[in-house]
């Protein structure tokens, strides 16, 4: 063989195509020019970040992978993952706004879905005219999901649904939620099902607007469902399968907070570069002192390693392939190198960093988040574990 | 015989524009003969200072169509002349009109162009011209073939030498060239504020950022600027923003500047700004935050609340 | 209304430009190259025009290689097809009008859109020579166009402080200036995916364009670098004042 053929069946290529460049590029420039300068003030006031939400969804960055029969831009995970980056760079919130919308909303309509389900609600989402909400975790049961207790009840052609949520983006401004419900705790995740409801359903109640730490502007709510009636149709996917569609779209959805979280960490080592060389101590710039460089240095092979991993296992989803183990490396690790890259870049920012006068605090506060929700880091552990211990 | 560089003059109020000077200085500098057009009411009565600057001859016609501006019209009374001297450089200033002027010629004469020049020099038979390129981050000197050959002169960089009244310029008349039917001027529409100083050709720029924090604040950028007898100029924030129209910009997708005295208020100072002002010949930079990178390319910086500072400064300059 | 638009790729502004050894060029190793920033504007006011007129905007461009990412950038915001003259030496500005010209005699052109300038080359002087070479009106850095019918009425800014307003017969070549049809739109996602479906066309340039470079770079440097600046010592707003100005007026000598 070759040497010619042997580069050319290479298969590793860490070049992105031009479109994905040219996705990159205009997500970059809406993000510095009209996201970023409104982040600080959108985590000041929590109120949902609408003439963002509005102006992406006009470009399309609400239905990304969604085909165009359903008004998406039918692109694939890679560009996704682009996008959540740069848009979670400046505005973590809206990262995630934006992340939850695409694959926590769109994707498990896409996948188990009726054409009812789909033709009614995905251009709906793509389109940004309506926003969606994922609601699997309770005030009892955060990692161990199955342990839930919000009850589904077949009554004639409707279920009735009751119990609680917690912590779920989005809920101020989402008129659709994606509701995880069993019909007996004791069988757990064996009769788990999915349903669709509706803002305004009677019964139906979207709690106080949470004081987070983190991705303040992200409308995150508990919620309420006391004898919930929706019809059968509003069912996704299987009765009793919606365990599996949990997993499935959480699969898809930790490359999104992966993605969320080198954005953050890619905000901090960019700050923590440009302040560096402005800020000047004995007589120069501190970007000269070594032991700043390591700390940039540090930050940014890191990120670099996190990025390639989100990069892969948004390609190995897109190549058709398993990419569970993959999603749960690149969020794992991405969101530990995020929360450290914003604890080097406020130390780097030194007293300043620690004030709300630069945004470094405030990534310290978005990224811690991304150890946490769609999967602790533990549980990410655990997902790669099962998956080294069952693949040998 | 020495050789013909013909300069195409800009007249207004009966005397030649600054940048004319400045190209006329030029010229006089590169040891030619140094030929001036001047076009439109006041022609004649500017050729004298264009004389005293150093034009042996002034190409004249007074014609107040040419106070209008007519491209096609210009391009071919220039074009006769520069034929009639057999000119060996033509030297255009950098403003829109002489741009288009001097575009529309050397395409005509198939001729080397120089685009905004801040200097030139005799190189044997020819001529090497110094030019800022990549926004100004990069000089190149570019050797010019053929002739003619022309030059486009970026006003407010080069010096004009002291007028020698002694020295005068022979008057003559030029014919006017044929128009273009296709293009008409409908309107000159002059602005509210003639009075003030234009930002392209000032002597002192005094120019807001989005630290003046709204438009209803930018009167503070307008009082300085009277104060210190200057243009006034704008972010490309405060222009997007809608506080000042896009003529008021400064920098990248703007104008660039190369006043005396430049006044950076409020401005941090990307990239995209120093571009268009860092050729200036001293620079201020009023500005709260000691990190701003304006600082960088200032020579006075003053580290203040630009609401405190400004209107004192104002004071001081009219005590 | 078939509108052409006349697009270069330039260094990204943020980029650091690095002279090469030779000092007759940069160092393109890492440099981003980016769709002209004031081609932008030009590229939006014909896109803007053919969205209300009908018709077709085709974006043309001189360069190399890489010059066809700029296109491609182009039919996502705006043009309906491309033309990529393929010419990676031409860098003089008569030879890249002449290259120009050249081509658009061939194609239908009711109104041809030039920018201001190159970030590279800071000229501004592509747009008269493309007048004068296809024989159109020319008016240069236009801040308002309306067209009507076989016309065009355009407005610009000149030095003075007036605004010259024109009637155009077309075809006509107009130099747009930033803001003639307001900021720049951003490539939708969908219309990435279009672009993908839209043509452009690969041609080599006619004539000698080697003949036309009458202007050579000779040498490339920096700008002397500005001596270090000091700060304005002073314990009050006044104070400071009463500093700034004694320097401007005695050091500085300004005013």
């Amino acid at each position: 063989m070759s040497v010619a053929t042997m580069s050319q069946n290479a298969g590793v290529c860490f070049n992105l195509s031009d479109d994905h460049k040219m996705v990159r590029d205009m997500v970059r420039k809406l993000a510095t020019e009209e996201i970023a300068p409104r982040a600080a003030e959108y985590d000041r006031s929590r109120e949902f970040p609408w003439d963002n939400i509005k102006k992406m969804a006009e470009l399309g960055l609400m239905g990304v992978m969604v085909p165009e029969q359903f008004g998406g831009a039918a692109m694939d995970t890679l560009a996704y993952v682009l996008i959540i980056e740069e848009i979670s760079k400046a505005c973590a919130a809206t990262g995630v706004i934006t992340a939850v919308q695409n694959s926590l909303g769109s994707y498990p309509i896409l996948a188990f879905g009726t054409d009812e389900q789909k033709k009614k609600w995905l251009p709906l989402l793509a389109s940004g005219q309506k926003i969606a909400a994922y609601a699997l975790t309770e005030p009892g049961s955060g990692s161990d999901a199955a342990g839930m207790k919000t009850t589904c009840v077949l009554d004639g052609d409707h279920w009735v649904i009751n119990g609680q949520k917690n912590w779920i983006t989005n809920s101020t401004a989402a008129e659709l939620f994606v509701v995880y419900a069993l019909k007996d705790p004791a069988t757990k995740h064996k009769s788990t099902s999915c349903f669709l409801i509706e803002k305004g359903t009677p019964g139906f109640t979207i709690g106080k607007h949470e004081e987070t730490m983190g991705v303040r502007a992200s409308g995150t709510c508990p919620l309420t469902f006391d004898n919930v009636r929706i019809p059968k149709e509003n069912l996704l996917g299987e009765e009793n399968k919606g365990f599996n569609i949990a997993m499935a779209t959480l699969d898809c959805g930790r490359i999104g907070i992966a993605a969320q979280a080198v954005g953050i960490a890619q905000a901090a080592l960019e700050n923590a570069i440009k302040y560096s060389k402005e800020r000047a101590q004995f007589g120069k710039a501190i970007s000269e002192f070594q032991l700043v460089q390591e700390m940039l240095v540090n930050m940014a092979t890191q990120i670099e390693a996190a990025r390639l991993m989100v990069w892969q296992a948004a390609c190995k989803r897109d190549a058709g392939e398993k990419f569970g183990k993959e999603a749960s490396m690149a969020k794992w690790f991405a969101s530990e190198v995020a929360v450290k890259a914003a604890l080097d870049s406020i130390q780097v920012h030194g007293g300043y960093g620690y004030s709300k006068e630069y945004p470094v605090e405030r990534l310290l506060r978005d990224a811690k988040i991304t150890q946490i929700y769609e999967g602790t880091s533990e549980v990410q552990k655990l997902v790669i574990a099962r998956h080294l211990l069952s693949e040998g | 015989m020495s050789k013909v560089i013909l300069v195409f003059g800009q007249v207004r109020n009966s005397e030649p524009t600054r940048p004319t000077l400045e190209c006329l200085s030029l010229a006089a500098g590169l040891g030619g003969d140094v030929h001036c057009i001047l076009l439109g009411t006041g022609a004649k009565a500017a050729a004298a200072a264009a004389g005293h600057q150093g034009a042996s001859q002034v190409w004249a016609n007074e014609d107040a169509s040419f106070d209008k501006w007519d491209l096609a019209a210009v391009a071919n009374t220039v074009d006769a002349a520069v034929k009639s001297t057999g000119a060996a450089l033509v030297l255009v200033p950098a403003t829109t009109h002489g741009k288009e002027l001097a575009g529309k010629l050397a395409a005509r004469h198939s001729a080397a162009l120089a685009s905004e020049v801040i200097g030139v020099s005799a190189d044997g038979d020819g001529f090497k011209a110094v030019r800022p390129v990549y926004s100004g981050k990069v000089r190149a000197t570019v050797k010019l073939s053929g002739s003619p050959v022309f030059a486009t002169v970026r006003p407010n960089v080069l010096d004009v030498a002291a007028a020698d009244s002694s020295k005068t310029a022979t008057v003559n008349d030029l014919a006017a060239g044929q128009g273009d039917s296709r293009i008409q001027l409908v309107s000159v529409e002059t602005k509210g504020d003639t009075g003030a100083v234009d930002l392209s050709e000032a002597r002192v720029v005094v120019a807001g950022g989005r630290g003046l924090k709204g438009p209803e604040n930018f009167h503070l950028i307008d009082g300085l600027a009277t104060a210190f007898n200057g243009a006034v100029g704008a972010s490309r924030m405060v222009v997007d923003a809608g506080w000042k129209e896009h003529r008021y910009q400064v920098g990248q997708t703007g104008k660039v500047v190369t006043p005396e005295l430049y006044v950076a208020v409020g401005i941090s100072g990307a990239i995209q700004h120093l571009v268009g002002m860092q050729n200036s010949g001293c620079i201020v930079a009023i500005n709260n935050n000691p990190e701003a990178p304006i600082f960088k390319v200032a020579d006075y910086g003053v580290v203040a609340d630009l609401f405190e500072f400004v209107p004192k400064l104002a004071e001081e300059l009219k005590a | 209304m078939n509108i052409i638009a006349c697009v270069r790729q330039t260094p990204d502004t943020e980029t650091v430009i690095k002279i090469n050894g030779a000092a007759n060029g940069i160092e393109l190793d890492g440099v981003k190259l980016v769709l002209g920033p004031y081609d932008e504007y030009a590229l939006e006011a014909a896109a803007q025009i053919k969205e209300k007129s009908g018709g077709e905007v085709t974006a043309v461009t001189v360069g190399g290689e890489k010059a066809a990412e700029t296109l491609r950038h182009c039919l996502a915001v705006g043009a309906d097809k491309a033309v990529h003259i393929n010419d990676s030496g031409a860098d003089d500005a008569l030879a890249i009008a002449t290259a120009l010209a050249n081509q658009i005699k061939k194609l239908p052109h009711d109104l041809v859109f030039v920018s201001n300038k190159g970030t590279d080359s800071d000229r501004g002087a592509v747009g008269p020579m493309l007048g004068e070479l296809l024989g159109l009106p020319y008016v240069g850095l236009v801040t308002e166009i309306e067209v009507e019918g076989g016309s065009a009425t355009v407005s610009r800014d000149v030095e003075g402080g007036a605004k010259e307003k024109f009637k155009v017969t077309l075809p006509a070549v107009i130099c747009a200036q930033k803001g003639v049809r307001g900021e720049p739109r951003y490539a939708s996602l969908p219309a990435i995916m279009k672009a993908k479906k839209k043509p452009i066309e690969t041609v080599s340039p006619e004539g000698d364009l080697a003949s036309l470079r009458k202007v050579q770079v000779e040498k490339l440097e920096y700008p002397p670098a500005r001596p270090p600046g000091r700060m304005v010592p002073g314990e009050s707003a006044a104070d400071k004042a009463k500093e700034l100005v004694r320097l401007l007026r005695s050091e500085a000598k300004v005013i």
